[in-house]
């Protein structure tokens, strides 16, 4: 049988103004969070994996790292398909980098010791692209980003993606860390009856000494990509805005400024 | 003394420019912290000249590894030889995709940290300091490195610069790791739909999600044509993985860089890695219904509205005013 787990993170809603605490350089993590978007891809794609018999998926597992607020990530994650959670959350975790963090989830990942794991393309906040990268390095597994088709025969995936020439078509064997791109699929949403069943799928919340991680490995001790406080960079005039209200005065507008600028 | 290794992108015999970009930034960035640049080729048929040619932009020493291109895996443990065998503080990528997944693999391995999307470094007090765009470029971040710093650069941030010249080839070692065996690339580079050309455009109406449909792309062609002559289409990498326009006429991290004289976004939301394709477009429009979408803090001109009322009023307008 196969065990995906799917990896997901907790993000600022995106109708929240993100901020950066300039004095840190870190970002400003309070107010409404959500389940970060691209995550919502990958669990799909373990969903669809399992329903369309392609692996024998008996469980999907979603892991996040991240403070107790990520419960909440982790119920949105349970209530769109997954089996159980697991949350590491321990105060010595503030201020990992993304290094530190794949770190400490792929110390999760091998406790689970799954055949696939599954991530979205990037998080919404810090945008890395890389975090699937560092957990495959960790357990010396092969990993692959933006992937936008995923084929499973045996232990096989055949994945395509778009990389800097074009299509690339890549074989990977499992285990494997395969980062999903959002154009594989178009995920679903959750029904009442399992967004109110959420919460009583198993969650199990584990520190650090818990999980047995080297706390120097993470946090502000484990970081070794150092953020400056940040600044902002020379100012560009704003742009012109038209609010549609009446299309034909819009269209007239907009040809004006296209012509003063002799564009047309 | 600290050197800096670039991982030196390639395809059918041509250095990517992004490479060549960053070997130039690394060699200047090197002679301030007293030490050199140095440059790695991941291929099964790396040409001595192809390789020896990026001398001629700053580059001082060539590492040549025969391993399957276009895969992350075999560039981390070609890096990670290079890197055990000299004194390197920092290793540099032009911007890309592999760079993001080998840059975070090898700093995993050697216990360095990854700055990604960086757009420029400077030397400070005898270390590299990367400069890293956030929250939609509206604020950017220096970051600093505790033990080997990876810096994997934003499309287009540094422009080749010509110094040096060709130099000698090494070729080097590798030893494959196990993830290396399990990975196997079938095709790279495949081009999917027709061969449109949107460089050499001086119009770009570039369709988005929000077109909706393959079909909808009408839409941006009537525009196109309404403009004349050296108008095109364009797309995001949104609806060219959607299947609704041809990957030649991408925009973007993954796609092409333009410049035209008027880039036109239609349901375009401008996202990081589309706008590092168009940003140097001498006059940005852009409509999209949703106020808040990115587009809006570098367009010159906003239209905040629904494309599929105002594009092709707009073209007719257009049509009527050029007579
Ligand atoms: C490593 C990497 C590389 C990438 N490379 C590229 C690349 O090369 N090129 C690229 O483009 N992207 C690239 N992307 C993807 C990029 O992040 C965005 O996902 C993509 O650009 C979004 O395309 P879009 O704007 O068409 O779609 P969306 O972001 O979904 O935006 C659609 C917009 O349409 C608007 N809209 C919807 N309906 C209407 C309507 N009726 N009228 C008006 N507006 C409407 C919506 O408000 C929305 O803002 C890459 C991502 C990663 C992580």
């Amino acid at each position: 049988m196969t065990k995906i787990v799917v990896l997901v993170k907790e993000v600022p809603d995106a109708a929240v103004q993100k901020q950066v605490d300039t004095s840190t350089g870190l970002l400003d993590r309070s107010g409404e969070k959500t389940l970060n978007p691209f995550d919502t891809h990958a669990i799909e794609a373990a969903l669809q994996l399992k329903e369309s018999g392609a692996l024998p998926v008996d469980e999907v597992v979603a892991v996040t790292v991240g403070p107790d607020s990520a419960v909440k990530a982790l119920q949105k994650a349970v209530s769109l398909g997954a089996d159980r959670s697991v949350h590491l959350t321990d105060p010595g975790l503030a201020a990992s980098d993304v290094v530190a963090t794949g770190y400490a989830l792929a110390e999760i990942v091998k406790r689970e010791n799954p055949d696939l794991v599954l991530a979205g393309q990037q998080s919404d906040d810090g945008q890395s692209y890389a975090v699937g990268a560092v957990v495959a390095e960790h357990l010396g597994w092969p990993a692959l980003t933006q992937v936008i088709k995923l084929e499973a025969d045996g232990t096989t995936l055949t994945c395509e993606r778009q990389a800097e020439y074009g299509y690339d078509t890549v074989k990977v064997q499992l285990p494997a860390v395969i980062s999903v791109g959002d154009a594989i699929n178009e995920p679903r949403y959750p029904s009442l009856k399992a967004i109110m069943g959420a919460k009583k799928k198993p969650l199990e919340s584990l520190s650090l000494a818990d999980a047995g991680i080297d706390a120097s490995k993470v946090g502000e001790e484990g970081r070794k990509a150092v953020w400056q406080a940040a600044k902002e960079p020379p100012a560009k005039a704003p742009g012109e805005i038209i609010e549609d209200e009446d299309t034909a005065q819009t269209v007239e507008k907009i040809v004006t400024w296209l012509d003063d600028r002799k564009l047309i | 003394m600290t050197n800096i290794l670039v991982y030196a992108l390639h395809h059918e015999g041509a250095v990517n420019k992004n490479a060549l970009g960053a070997i130039s930034a690394a060699a200047k960035a090197a002679g301030e912290l007293g030490g050199e640049a140095h440059a790695l080729f991941v291929g099964e048929d790396v040409a001595d000249d192809v390789a020896g040619s990026v001398g001629s932009y700053g580059a001082t020493k060539v590492f040549r590894a025969k391993a399957p291109a276009g895969l992350a895996q075999p560039i981390v443990d070609a890096l990670d030889a290079v890197l055990s065998q000299g004194d390197y503080g920092y290793v540099l990528f032009g911007g890309g995709l592999l760079g993001f997944e080998a840059g975070a693999a090898i700093a995993a391995r050697r216990g360095g940290g990854i700055g990604v999307e960086i757009t420029g470094i400077r030397v400070e007090g005898g270390e590299l300091v990367a400069e890293r765009p956030i929250l939609g470029d509206t604020q950017i971040s220096d970051i600093t490195f505790r033990g080997l710093g990876v810096i994997a650069s934003r499309l287009n941030a540094f422009e080749p610069v010509q110094s040096g010249s060709p130099v000698a080839v090494e070729d080097i070692d590798v030893t494959l790791s196990d993830a290396s065996a399990k990975v196997e690339i079938v095709t790279r580079g495949e081009q999917r739909g027709a061969d449109v050309n949107i460089e050499d455009a001086q119009v770009l109406v570039t369709g988005g999600r929000g077109l909706g449909s393959a079909e909808n792309f009408s839409v941006a062609e009537d525009l196109a044509s309404a403009f004349g002559g050296t108008a095109a289409v364009a797309a995001t990498r949104a609806a060219v993985d959607a299947g609704w326009f041809p990957y030649a006429g991408q925009i973007g991290q993954t796609g092409k860089t333009v410049a035209p004289k008027l880039y036109l976004g239609l349901g375009v939301s401008g996202a990081i890695q589309h706008k590092v394709g168009m940003q140097s477009a001498d006059n940005i429009v852009a409509i999209n219904k949703d106020g808040n979408a990115p587009i809006f803090e570098f367009a010159d001109l906003g239209v905040v509205g629904d494309l599929h009322a105002i594009a092709p009023a707009l073209a007719e307008a257009i049509k009527a005013k050029k007579g």
